[in-house]
């Protein structure tokens, strides 16, 4: 009590009991100068909000421009926020009021009488018979780890192998989101397109797992003497024609390679900026890609139409653990 | 306590329930049953008057029209990734005849063929926004004040518990309309789960029921969506309203402010006006942005297609940190021993947000081992005053911020007209630096204002300064205006009535408290 009343000493001013308080307390006085003055100004964002309202209400019968809802609905609230802020503010009695604190610990007493009641009870209850105890927490446990499976196990099927794998297989002919096969004559150089696995355009592992950027790096040769584009040792029979094949899943966060740079010949991420060199095996060149896009093996068959040489040789998209 | 003896006469009766008719007869009523007399010390419960103690009115007001415009929006959503044709004569043209999701076509069709559809769905969207906004600077507000002390810390852990929430709840929402880059944002997520060593790719598998990106995601972060993110929210916000009311606000130090009291304003029927209107407002401008600032156009990015990419691709604001990281931090991949562990995901994506948020939860135990205080605070501290804790939240914030404006590279380097690798490496040196340099800098700003401030809840008075011919500068103190002086009236203890406000007696001119024409400011 002494801190107390010092705190009170100290900034010169001391709590007013409750028979103190009379209507005429400067701090029963609304806050307004002119309370009349201003009751008038909150009357008059109430009528104007009652206004949007019945506007609101005519706008929806006529079937009015959606914003034109919204403007009424939004102006009218404020309004009616605005005129009740002012009410509490400026007309109520203005304060400042004081509750007091009480205090939230308990007496030491009622603390030692809890923490008896659970000490005592519970030796009762436990203590004595500690093998019930042992066995309800085996039944308590057992009953958490096997609730785990239908929680999460249910929830999908094991990843296996999946992520390693796409459809491409030695063979797959190569074709457009219309679901043409695609032949060496349909690109110039510098030409780009999105290709799936024969048949598997339109479904949603073709698209998210299988799209590749098909590009065109050099002119055409004659059908008899096809040239490959080499992009790095070990891939001399890779690019028939001067076509490469790259899977289109950034090995950053699996976003799809879509923009190919044709001056610089690189690929381009729009999701980070990681760009891919073309020529050089897709090599990350800049962004936060840690790996080159992996490449595809092409191939042409004797009507000069594209498909793979064999799948592709290692997993395609961003890293997981079981990659390798 | 109701009537021991039965009234005769209808007067009686009347006499019998009390003074104030209709009003003592439903108390008694009540109070028979639940004993709601007792609660009447509710009704004077004292609010802090301090601008500042509205911000968190506001999270608790966007999350009420979320839950209004949410149920709307539920009334016309169709979580299916199933997929139907756009009917020939929808009215946005370039969707028409597409194939696309259920989610999607219902999500365009509310918000062209339903009436106030498209005002519903961008009023959920931007009250998302402030929410989570709202929050962030509430949080800050606690923090830079040290209103998260004992014996509040319990509230901080919930108010923290209730932001991650918000995000995911956030980021749930944003994925459920299955459009171009909601999907984009969704094959991000997955990419981030894989990168988690040993159970990533399980993860995954068990969130997208099987390869990304299955059917099943959309009804189950629908349900997680609309009911069971939801629920917890609600449940954590009933407990920190309860705990704010058990343990009574803070305040700031000032005239008449004890540890033992609180001055304010009483919660009936001042308070309830004031925060009633704030609901009000927040209502308001909610719907005007709504109207007039189109947010989330999914027909203009059109349905997702795992092949196709936007060049917008723009998380929600909330989540451009992290973003940020992603796009600045080295591509540093792990990979031998047959596994990978792709540390530029990661690092940026799962341990950095991590430690920020653990930071963030347990920073009132943190701050208790530098400044071993155990006691109760009811008291706020002035930021100036703990310049170490507010140089900590400043360099924490100004690091988040960077990451923010890192999440938007590429915009910067098209607007300066300067590389994408200047910009890459502009942002890598400031991520480090600026949290280095703000710490210092926030540190020796505070023991300055310190000197400077010694007039607590007092403004100081204007200097007039006049240009001698000689070119000195004199400064004078101005003569006191009315207003200048910072009158704050005694605090009362609440009344139990409140009629009698008598308007003519124009207080302000009366008695020695406040001299004329000056008018008491409440703090
Ligand atoms: S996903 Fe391609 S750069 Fe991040």
């Amino acid at each position: 009590m002494t801190t107390e009343n010092h705190d009170h000493a100290h900034d010169g001013s001391e709590l007013l009991s409750l028979d103190q308080v009379t209507a005429s307390s400067p701090q029963m006085q609304p806050l307004a100068r002119d309370p009349k003055t201003m009751e008038t100004k909150i009357s008059a964002l109430f009528v104007l909000s009652t206004l949007c309202f019945v506007g609101f209400g005519v706008a929806y019968w006529q079937d009015a421009n959606f914003w034109l809802y919204g403007a009424l609905l939004g102006t009218g609230m404020s309004f009616v926020g605005v005129g009740l802020v002012a009410w509490g503010k400026y007309l109520m009695p203005r304060g400042p009021f004081v509750e007091e604190r009480h205090e939230l610990a308990s007496t030491p007493e009622e603390r030692n009488a809890f923490a008896a009641a659970l000490v005592e009870r519970g030796g009762v209850t436990i203590k004595r018979r500690k093998v019930l105890g042992t066995l309800l927490g085996a039944s308590m446990g057992a009953v958490g780890v096997v609730s785990l499976f239908p929680l999460l196990r249910s929830l999908g099927p094991l990843p296996g192998d999946t992520l390693q794998k796409t459809d491409w297989k030695k063979g797959t002919y190569l074709v457009g989101s219309n679901g043409r096969r695609v032949h060496i004559g349909t690109m110039t150089v510098g030409g780009s397109m999105t290709v799936f696995p024969e048949g598997l355009q339109d479904t949603d592992n073709g698209q998210a797992v299988d799209q590749t950027m098909l590009i065109r790096l050099e002119p055409n040769y004659p059908e008899s003497n096809p040239a490959n584009f080499k992009t790095k040792t070990g891939r001399e029979n890779w690019g028939p024609s001067g076509y490469v094949a790259y899977s289109k899943l950034c090995t950053h966060l699996g976003c799809p390679v879509g923009l190919y740079e044709q001056q610089l010949e690189l690929l381009v991420c729009p999701c980070h900026q990681s760009m891919f060199n073309v020529r050089e095996a897709a090599q990350p060149i800049f962004g936060p890609a840690p790996r080159p896009l992996p490449q595809l093996p092409l191939a042409v068959d004797a009507n000069g139409f594209l498909f793979a040489a064999d799948g592709y040789t290692e997993a395609v998209g961003p890293g997981f653990w079981e990659r390798s | 306590m109701s009537t021991t003896t039965t009234p005769r006469t209808k007067r009686q009766a009347k006499e019998a329930a009390g003074p104030y008719g209709n009003v003592s007869r439903a108390v008694n009523e009540l109070d028979d049953r639940l004993g709601v007399a007792k609660a009447r010390t509710f009704l004077d419960k004292i609010f802090p008057d301090h601008w500042s103690f509205m911000l968190g009115e506001i999270a608790l007001y966007s999350f009420v029209i979320l839950l209004l415009t949410g149920v709307f929006l539920t009334l016309y959503f169709v979580p299916s990734q199933s997929s139907v044709r756009i009917p020939m004569d929808f009215p946005y043209a370039p969707l028409r005849g597409q194939r696309v999701s259920e989610a999607f076509y219902s999500t365009v069709n509310m918000s062209f063929n339903v009436r106030c559809g498209l005002l519903m769905r961008q009023m959920h969207h931007w009250a998302c926004d402030i929410f989570v906004g709202s929050i962030v600077v509430h949080m800050a507000r606690v923090y830079f004040t040290g209103a998260f002390r004992k014996p509040r810390e319990t509230n901080w852990l919930i108010g923290s518990t209730l932001l991650i929430l918000a995000i995911t709840n956030g980021f749930l929402g944003y994925s459920l309309p299955d459009d171009l880059v909601s999907g984009t944002g969704l094959r991000i997520a997955d990419s981030i789960m894989l990168s988690v060593p040993l159970v990533g790719s399980y993860l995954s598998f068990f969130v997208f029921g099987g390869n990304f990106p299955g059917t099943a995601v959309i009804p189950r972060f629908f349900v997680l969506h609309v009911l069971l993110i939801p629920g917890i929210i609600i449940g954590l916000v009933s407990a920190h309203l309860f705990l704010l009311v058990r343990q009574k606000h803070t305040q700031f130090p000032g005239k008449g402010r004890t540890e033992k009291n609180v001055v304010g304003t009483p919660m009936f029927p001042v308070f309830i006006a004031k925060t009633q209107g704030f609901l009000f407002i927040t209502l308001g401008v909610t719907a005007l942005l709504g109207a007039f600032a189109e947010i989330n156009p999914i027909w203009q990015f059109g349905p997702y297609d795992a092949a196709k990419i936007s060049y917008a691709v723009q998380p929600d604001w909330y989540m451009g940190f992290l973003d940020g990281l992603l796009r600045i931090f080295p591509p540093i991949e792990f990979a031998s021993f047959g596994h990978t562990i792709p540390l530029e995901v990661f690092i940026p994506a799962v341990v950095f947000p991590g430690i920020v948020f653990n930071i963030a939860m347990a920073w009132p135990w943190i701050e208790r081992k530098f400044t071993k205080d155990n006691e109760m605070h009811n008291l706020l501290d002035r930021p100036r005053d703990v310049p170490h804790r507010t140089a900590f939240g400043v360099a924490f914030f100004s690091l988040l911020a960077i990451l923010f404006i890192a999440s938007s590279t590429d915009v910067l380097a098209n607007f300066f007209h300067v590389s994408l690798n200047t910009v890459l490496w502009a942002m890598r040196i400031l991520t480090i630096l600026v949290p280095i340099v703000t710490y210092p800098v926030t540190y020796f700003l505070c023991i300055e204002m310190q000197e400077g401030g010694r007039l607590i809840g007092k403004r100081k008075t204007a200097n007039i300064v006049h240009r001698t011919t000689e070119g000195e500068y004199i400064a004078e103190p101005a003569a006191v205006r009315p207003g200048d002086g910072h009158h704050e009236l005694d605090a009362l203890p609440v009344p139990s009535f409140i009629e009698g406000i008598d308007e003519e007696l124009e207080a302000p001119h009366e008695g020695e408290l406040v001299e004329p024409g000056v008018r008491a400011v409440t703090r």
